[in-house]
């Protein structure tokens, strides 16, 4: 099958997002997949974004079995998974009734016209076809009976009905690839791989996939193709990568290069639990994984496991960070590294357990008994997860303090392209070990510079030492109530953690130094925050982004930052932590804010218009 | 037996070398100070170099014990020891972990992790002080405390059932489990000698005296005017029998255990259940490690010892495993695995 010969127009087009939407069982997830791969081969920049329910298997046919797809590709630089979609692939009546609103005005739609029936409508909440009612004028509807048409493909063939169904989303795939110019190998040899016990199934669907391309081919309603070219990207070897998955590697990147074996103590939790079943597959790396009996027991095993030697690390959503607090402000007095990734969620409490939110940024920065500081990082990309995973564990491990690394649901389960670091590459990462038989060991004796306690692991000779929970004497570590000495340990544990200021790096600013209005933003937002940005900057507005990673400390430079613009915006999904916390720790600024708590992300249209109108102003 | 893979200290140790420099401060006459000993005397009798010793506990008195003992030692938070020792132990396998714990700490408010270490025999040794009572609270009821006893919060009597240590750690699939009087200190390190021989998690329950809020409390049993009557001390291969000539036995009648004098009633020794600690069925470690007065003797010394793998040793066995079999050797080989294309 080639493309070469057909008639139909063609546009070319800087940017698209599709989004695949069907019932659970329709297989969105693998075709999204399978689609956004063949994109990156062609060299396009991407980001993909699931959207499934809680649910495991809703009710067939219904609006909460939805499940769903999004990938945003481009021949530039893609910063998000895209808001609303140009084109469309609905699967079934109630995937069309939950989608419609994420359809552009002149979206193209693509529908199964064959999953169009009388129950499938009704169940969807529809009283008439949409198909057939005039709701869908505007949109190039393409109407396909896609059901109807894969199995009369594999008539030929001696297979069950149900599979028959089931390969319709590889029909759906050939249109697509149809549609937008992509070879169908890569799809063909995975098909192979992944059936490889399974001919007939490898079969039915390589003829489902055939029929589907060759259809779009024929059909009168399909007036052109789309043709997105390949996007300007440094060189070297990429892959796609889930923010979860991005944070697992990071971390056993961080293992590996401080020679310091790996221990996750977890509670599964969405959507968190991605990174604990990753971790759990590479024991060949040396990672040992103790799914824990509570949240409370992950977080207690790796401080065991941290007091042991190893990079300890626990992982959780929102409401398991509330559960560990108390053994946080432990790991806090204990000083020792432990890395807590909280993958946020909308809260509080069970909340929306899959959908994302930025609102755990006080709870992390300031949830515990006592004061207990500690260092907190937050990645802003899926990719991205990676490195910040991996810096979390580095300044964990060198500083001698709990870290915690918040990520979110929708970084989480996203995917970006990611170019392949080389491990020897990475920053080095040296923990203070104590020495063996050092006759000056003392549990708390203080490295000048960084204030880091050293790191003595049971079995090294001469390093016997008890600590604890309780407070205990500068160097000695005998415990002690000494009012003196408390004070001095306080203000020690936190000038430690205010100092790793100068072992992280400036805060950089995403377009003009200086301007009218400086957007500000942290962690997860970073995507759609750019988007805007820039768009406006296209536009000649002077306007620039902040987008902070590291959290506590602020980088030394952010007053000077926040100095050099007139106004200030801080943007958050929360209703204002950050904004919150910078009028604390800067409040020689004035800050706007805009905050937005849906469990859904900013649209680049709403802060365009917000950005807009604080520039209007000035 | 003694995990070969833990190393042993080239030089005989003795009870004098794992004192800590630390002022020991518990009230005198608490049965702290002889657990205390025990330890200190079965430690170089275990032989493995201080450095191989880590001691972790929960919070409440039973859990100071760490800044007594000149080994590696880390004090938690309440009810936590059994988590974080969990971690010392999965981490630092080359580590005899030791942990300190109370009635409170491990079966009230870290009753989850305690089910669940016994559970997974992870290989660690739990010494249990049952004091029946909040000590460093000053006298709450803890959920040992026998039903209807007055304490501060049950000034009318408890009204809530206590646990049986023995049933609950059977219940959890404990492989080892003793019973050991604050006021013996010979079968307290005799009993904490098989607890470090054990592969898996050793719960050793002492039952200790608090003078202060719960004094006595353990002397239907444990007093010297009682324990020869009311104590029946196990040893394996031998029959169950106790009283002070040993006349008194325990046979098991249809599906109970009975108390009997031996010769009277036709009571022969030969009716008198013999001592199997290392039966993989725990059967009868259950039901007489649930005895009680005044029908009843109270048993000590080692009730249940069966053999099974441990999850410390089951986690290093997948890890050779699959450093031998995956492809992915090096985190560049994980980076680099699967799709991946050139730009």
């Amino acid at each position: 099958m080639s493309i070469k010969e057909s008639k139909k127009n063609i546009l070319e087009l800087e940017d698209v997002v599709v989004k695949f939407v069907g019932d659970s069982g329709d297989g969105m997830q693998l075709t999204g997949s399978l689609f956004s791969d063949s994109a990156a081969l062609a060299g396009n920049d991407l980001a993909t974004f699931p959207d499934f329910p809680a649910e495991i298997r809703a009710p067939q046919n219904t609006v909460a079995g939805v499940s769903g797809f999004q990938v945003h590709l481009g021949q530039r630089k893609i910063y998000t998974s895209g808001d609303m979609c140009d084109v469309l692939v609905v699967m079934n009546p109630a995937s069309l009734r939950s989608n419609i609103k994420w359809a552009k005005k002149d979206a193209t739609i693509i529908v199964d016209e064959s999953a169009f029936e009388g129950k499938a409508i009704e169940k969807a909440g529809y009283t008439t076809n949409p198909l057939d009612d005039g709701s869908l004028v505007g949109y190039n509807l393409i109407k396909a009976p896609i059901s109807l048409l894969t199995k009369e493909s594999l008539s030929g063939l001696a297979i069950e009905k149900k599979m028959a169904e089931k390969t319709k989303n590889m029909f759906v795939l050939g249109i697509m690839y149809f549609l937008f110019h992509r070879e169908p190998d890569r799809t063909i040899s995975f098909l192979k791989k992944k059936f490889k016990a399974k001919p007939e199934v490898i079969e039915a669907n390589i003829i489902a996939l055939k029929a589907g391309f060759n259809y779009a081919e024929t059909i009168e309603a399909m007036v052109s193709t789309i043709k997105v070219g390949a996007a300007p990207m440094e060189k070297g070897r990429y892959r796609s990568i889930k923010g979860n998955i991005a944070t697992a590697w990071g971390l056993l990147a961080a293992s590996e290069r401080s020679g310091r074996p790996l221990f996750l103590g977890s509670y599964p939790i969405t959507p968190a639990t991605e990174i604990l079943m990753e971790l759990a597959k590479h024991k060949s790396l040396g990672a040992k994984v103790m799914q824990a009996e509570d949240e409370i027991a992950g977080i207690c095993s790796a401080i065991g496991a941290s007091f042991a030697g190893s990079l300890a690390v626990t992982t959780t959503s929102g409401p398991g960070l509330s559960l560990k607090s108390e053994a946080l402000g432990l790991a806090v007095i204990t000083e020792l590294p432990l890395v807590v990734v909280n993958v946020q969620r909308a809260g509080p409490s069970t909340g929306m357990p899959t959908k994302s939110e930025q609102s755990d940024l006080m709870q992390a920065l300031f949830g515990r008994n006592g004061e207990a500081p500690l260092l907190v990082i937050a990645a802003s990309s899926p990719a991205n997860c990676f490195h910040y995973a991996y810096m979390a564990a580095k300044l964990s491990l060198e500083h001698m303090t709990p870290v915690i690394l918040l990520t979110d649901g929708n970084m989480a389960f996203g995917s970006e392209l990611f170019k392949i670091p080389k491990v020897a590459d990475l920053p080095s990462i040296k923990p203070p070990l104590a020495k063996e038989n050092d006759p000056d060991f003392k549990p708390y004796r203080r490295d000048q510079v960084t204030l880091a306690r050293q790191w003595a692991i049971p079995g090294s000779e001469g390093l016997r030492h008890r600590i604890g929970g309780l407070e205990k004497t500068n160097i000695d570590g005998n415990v002690s109530t000494d009012p003196l000495n408390h004070e001095l340990m306080v203000n020690i544990r936190e000038d430690k953690v205010m100092r790793i200021a100068n072992y992280i790096p400036e805060q950089k600013v995403y377009g003009e130094e200086s301007g009218n209005l400086l957007v500000v933003g942290w962690g997860g937002t970073e995507g759609m925050l750019k988007s805007a940005v820039g768009h406006m900057q296209e536009k000649g507005y002077k306007i620039s982004l902040a987008l902070f990673n590291y959290i506590m400390p602020l980088p030394v430079n952010a007053a000077d930052v926040f100095s050099r613009f007139k106004k200030i915006v801080v943007c958050e999904l929360n209703k204002g932590q950050f904004v919150k916390y910078l009028r604390m720790t800067h409040p020689e600024f004035k800050y706007q804010q805009y905050n937005k708590v849906q469990g859904l992300p900013f649209h680049v249209s709403e802060l365009t218009q917000v950005f807009t109108n604080l520039l209007e102003e000035i | 037996m003694l995990d070969k893979s833990i190393e042993k200290s080239p030089i005989q140790l003795s009870k004098e070398d794992f004192a800590s420099d630390q002022m020991v401060k518990w009230c005198p006459g608490c049965g702290g100070h002889a657990i205390l000993a025990a330890v200190e005397n079965v430690f170089p009798r275990i032989g493995y170099k201080k450095e191989n010793f880590t001691i972790v506990s929960g919070i409440g008195c039973s859990s100071r014990f760490p800044y007594y003992v000149d080994t590696f030692g880390f004090h938690g938070i309440h009810g936590r020891a059994a988590a974080i020792g969990s971690g010392v132990k999965i981490a630092n396998p080359g580590q005899s972990v030791w942990i300190a714990t109370g009635d409170g700490d491990s079966m009230a408010i870290g009753g989850n992790h305690f089910i669940h270490i016994i559970r997974r025999n992870i290989d660690v040794n739990i010494l249990l002080f049952n004091n029946q009572i909040y000590g460093l609270t000053k006298g709450q009821y803890s959920p040992t405390t026998p039903m209807g006893q007055v304490t501060k919060t049950s000034p009318q009597g408890t009204i809530e059932h206590p646990f049986v240590t023995a049933g609950l750690v059977m219940g959890a699939q404990g492989t080892f489990f003793a019973r050991i009087p604050d006021n013996n200190l010979k079968l307290m390190t005799d009993v904490l000698y098989e607890a470090a021989k054990h592969d898996g998690t050793s719960v050793v329950e002492i039952l200790e005296n608090c003078v202060i809020f719960n004094d006595k409390a353990h002397a239907f049993y444990t007093s010297k005017e009682n324990r020869d009557e009311h104590q029946l001390i196990l040893k394996h291969g031998e029959p169950m029998v106790f009283g002070k000539n040993k006349e008194m036995g325990i046979m098991l009648k249809e599906t109970r255990l009975l108390a009997v004098k031996i010769g009277e009633g036709g009571v022969t020794e030969k009716d008198i259940l013999v001592h199997d600690q290392y039966n993989p069925d725990p059967g009868i470690h259950r039901m007489v490690g649930r005895m009680t007065g005044p029908d009843y003797p109270v048993v000590f010394g080692v009730i249940r010892s069966a053999k099974s793998f441990t999850y410390d040793d089951k986690v290093e066995e997948q890890i050779d495993y699959a450093k031998q079999n995956s492809k992915i050797q090096t985190v560049d080989d994980l980076l680099n695995s699967g799709e991946t294309w050139e730009i």
